[in-house]
């Protein structure tokens, strides 16, 4: 820890009072690339204005307070543009100077930014789940703080297997993201030994998410698409198009829980989380932006924090060294998830907790018990170092 | 006139003899009560309310006033530690978690978690005399042998800060490892232990010099206990600064460190969650609240043994001993 103690001597050095007369600017980004969708099935799903932008200004503020005692001053840009103008909103934030940008998008927009930023830019994701982001097109010039896919369906797997509920119905919609996360059920339930003992597919058929009919309709229809299911312990639902799960559980044939996209979720975050110091946590988000924490907010606010705890650790500011300092060993942040959450440095990716919730309370938190790892349990979630087709971290 | 001729009868008491019993007070976080115990007997004496979400408690040097922090009820409640009735409230700002009494008596430093302040109010004149801003989340506080300096541990800025009691001003901040919990000073005021509670370490703060600095970084492992869950909490230290006694959280252990070396000599068994801890005045015994198996464990010191643990309500939180 040779770095470390540096930086303590450092600043036990240069912390001579509470109030430096110098300052390092530390200047940060939200960039939000917003599609065009349609309502969700719940109204109460409805993305706030402010999306992952006010987990981010409570980040910033975080960092602001801490960066008060060290000598650091953090900016924060927040902007949302649509898919087409993604590069140019990227070229104006370079422009402006901002080489540290966490970015809210889908994917393949998330893709193209990254190989439009060059190397001067460390973007930080905190949107896409994308698995292969992490993998076969992984960049040197992303970390991820958000969970990606596989993370997600080992997470319900394992609590899965932990209640002995080892029969699967798996459900899956027909947008390409639905059968990315089927597929990523798929090889969560060969990992952890769960059987898939039926798949049916969800077709959307497109038409009016919302109709003046409301529940009517449903409950005929999901009874029958259910009926004749092989014998199954509970239903998995892939839905990342979000079309149908929220309307499974209750109609099923079989009288089963549902888990995945509706009913039992895993996510990185919800507003209901209280454990951990979590509490404080939501109160100062609700006190800031006048609502709920959603996951992206979650997810922008790791973004900041990982941005200041390298910045007040490192002593620097430049991304380059906060991109190696993160990825070192001595990195570690206290994220309201009960261990330290650190980065994999074979792919980028943020080891993190994954919550299960049943969208009122926390359910349970995986990894689960006796899930062992020689490295970390937390890395008993996710693509492994073994396994990995990401290149561009030295790997 | 009854209670004035039972103080009495105590004072005849505790003059009597030098093994006299203590009264141990827990806080029972989620029971919203506080338990009595018996530091003879270790029976449960009495259990009484506490207001919501009881956690830090401390009891005035005297023994005549003891402290709570009722969280969720954003007050310090002041009760009677003979008749255990209510005799007051402070004002401590919302959520109020752990506080430190000044060695005089007065006046009490409160951690604010919600809104980044350390609030310093008069126990005599229930007034706030000082709001002083520190980092994100304070947390654990601790006061110097003299006096003159109060520590705040900020959770989520990971500093221990140097606060002046007489102008309230920060004068110092020390940066330590992932959410620090909590800080203790020994009794000679050399050094300054701080815990890192998702950081797994406890700093050792040199305070013997103008400017404070970390001389060493103590980490912990425990065969067949995941690293993770290993997450130093409260700390203690003995009066002649000898052993330094740590509660590591989930990992159900108290590390026993050496004082002269701060190296880890041996790892107590106790309950599950173990969280805060207090000595008996005579420091022959060590109290630890243990908060997922809702009892406390008595650690025999001079034999570095678990002699018992004694149930108490629901999810005991802190605890402190009443004064000889």
């Amino acid at each position: 820890m040779p770095n470390r103690w540096l930086a303590a001597a450092v600043f036990s050095v240069l912390m001579l009072g509470a109030f430096p007369l110098w300052a390092t600017e530390v200047k940060t980004a939200v960039l939000r690339i917003d599609r065009v969708v349609g309502p969700p099935i719940s109204r109460l799903d409805a993305p706030p204005a402010d999306l992952g932008f006010a987990g981010a200004m409570l980040g910033n503020e975080d960092n602001r307070t801490t960066g008060a005692f060290t000598g650091m001053d953090y900016t924060l840009k927040t902007l949302a543009v649509a898919p087409e103008q993604a590069g140019a909103a990227l070229d104006a934030l370079k422009a402006e100077g901002i080489g540290l940008i966490a970015v809210i998008a889908e994917g393949d927009v998330l893709k193209a930014l990254s190989d439009r930023a060059g190397p001067e830019v460390l973007l930080l994701n905190a949107g896409a789940r994308d698995e292969t982001l992490r993998d076969a097109d992984c960049r040197a010039n992303v970390l991820h703080v958000s969970p990606s896919r596989s993370m997600l369906s080992d997470a319900i797997v394992q609590f899965l297997m932990w209640k002995k509920w080892s029969r699967i119905l798996l459900i899956h919609g027909s947008h390409p993201e639905d059968k990315l996360l089927a597929d990523s059920y798929r090889k969560s339930a060969a990992k952890f030994g769960v059987e898939i003992a039926e798949e049916r597919e969800f077709v959307d058929t497109g038409g009016s998410r919302r109709t003046d009919t409301g529940y009517v309709m449903v409950q005929k229809q999901i009874p029958v698409f259910t009926q004749n299911a092989e014998d199954h312990d509970v239903i998995v639902a892939a839905d990342e198009a979000g079309v149908f799960a929220p309307y499974l559980p209750y109609h099923t044939w079989d009288p089963r829980p549902v888990a995945g996209s509706a009913g039992l979720r895993p996510v990185a975050w919800h507003a209901a989380h209280e454990a951990w110091g979590a509490t404080q946590f939501q109160g100062r988000f609700e006190k800031l932006s006048g609502r709920n924490m959603r996951e992206e907010d979650y997810q922008a606010w790791l973004a900041m924090r990982v941005i200041g705890e390298a910045v007040t650790r490192s002593g620097k500011a430049d991304p380059a060294s906060l991109r190696a300092y993160a990825l070192s060993n001595d990195f570690e942040l206290a994220a309201f998830k009960g261990q330290k959450l650190t980065f994999r440095p074979w792919n980028g990716q943020l080891r993190q907790p994954i919550l299960l919730t049943d969208g009122r309370v926390t359910v349970s938190v995986s990894p689960q018990d006796g899930y062992l790892h020689q490295h970390s349990p937390l890395d008993t979630l996710g693509i492994d170092a073994p396994e990995t087709a990401c290149h561009a971290f030295g790997g | 006139m009854l209670r004035s001729a039972l103080v009495l009868l105590t004072a005849v008491l505790m003059f009597a003899g030098p093994a006299e019993a203590n009264k141990i007070f827990v806080t029972n976080e989620r029971g919203n009560s506080v338990t009595v115990l018996d530091s003879q007997s270790w029976e449960v004496i009495a259990t009484f309310p506490a207001g919501n979400r009881p956690r830090g408690i401390t009891i005035s040097p005297d023994g005549k006033e003891l402290y709570v922090c009722s969280s969720d009820d954003d007050t310090v409640r002041v009760f009677d530690p003979e008749t255990y009735g209510e005799l007051h409230t402070l004002p401590s700002g919302p959520d109020p978690e752990l506080f430190v009494l000044n060695p005089a008596g007065n006046p009490l430093y409160i951690a604010n978690e919600d809104d980044n302040l350390v609030t310093v109010v008069d126990v005599k004149a229930h007034q706030v005399l000082a709001e002083v801003p520190v980092g994100v989340e304070p947390e654990g506080v601790a006061i110097s042998p003299d006096a003159k300096t109060l520590i705040n541990t900020s959770e989520t800025t990971n500093m221990a800060h140097f606060i002046d009691t007489s102008t309230y001003k920060v004068v110092h901040n020390v940066l330590v490892d992932q959410r620090p919990r909590y800080a203790e000073f020994t009794s000679d005021g050399k050094k300054l232990y701080v815990s890192a509670e998702i950081g797994g370490t406890v700093s050792v703060i040199d305070v013997s010099t103008a400017e404070p600095s970390i001389a060493k970084k103590i980490s912990f492992a425990v065969p067949g206990v995941l690293p993770e869950w290993l997450q130093p909490v409260a700390v203690k230290a003995t009066k002649d600064g000898s052993r330094i006694y740590v509660a590591l959280g989930p990992a159900n252990r108290v590390a026993v460190i050496d004082g002269a070396s701060d190296e880890v000599l041996e790892y107590l068994l106790v309950g599950q969650r173990v969280w805060q801890m207090a000595f008996t005045p005579d420091e022959k015994f060590l109290i630890t609240t243990n908060g997922n198996s809702n009892d406390v464990s008595i650690i025999d010191v001079q034999a570095g043994k678990v002699l018992r643990s004694v149930q108490v309500g629901e999810q005991p939180w802190g605890v402190v001993v009443a004064p000889d």
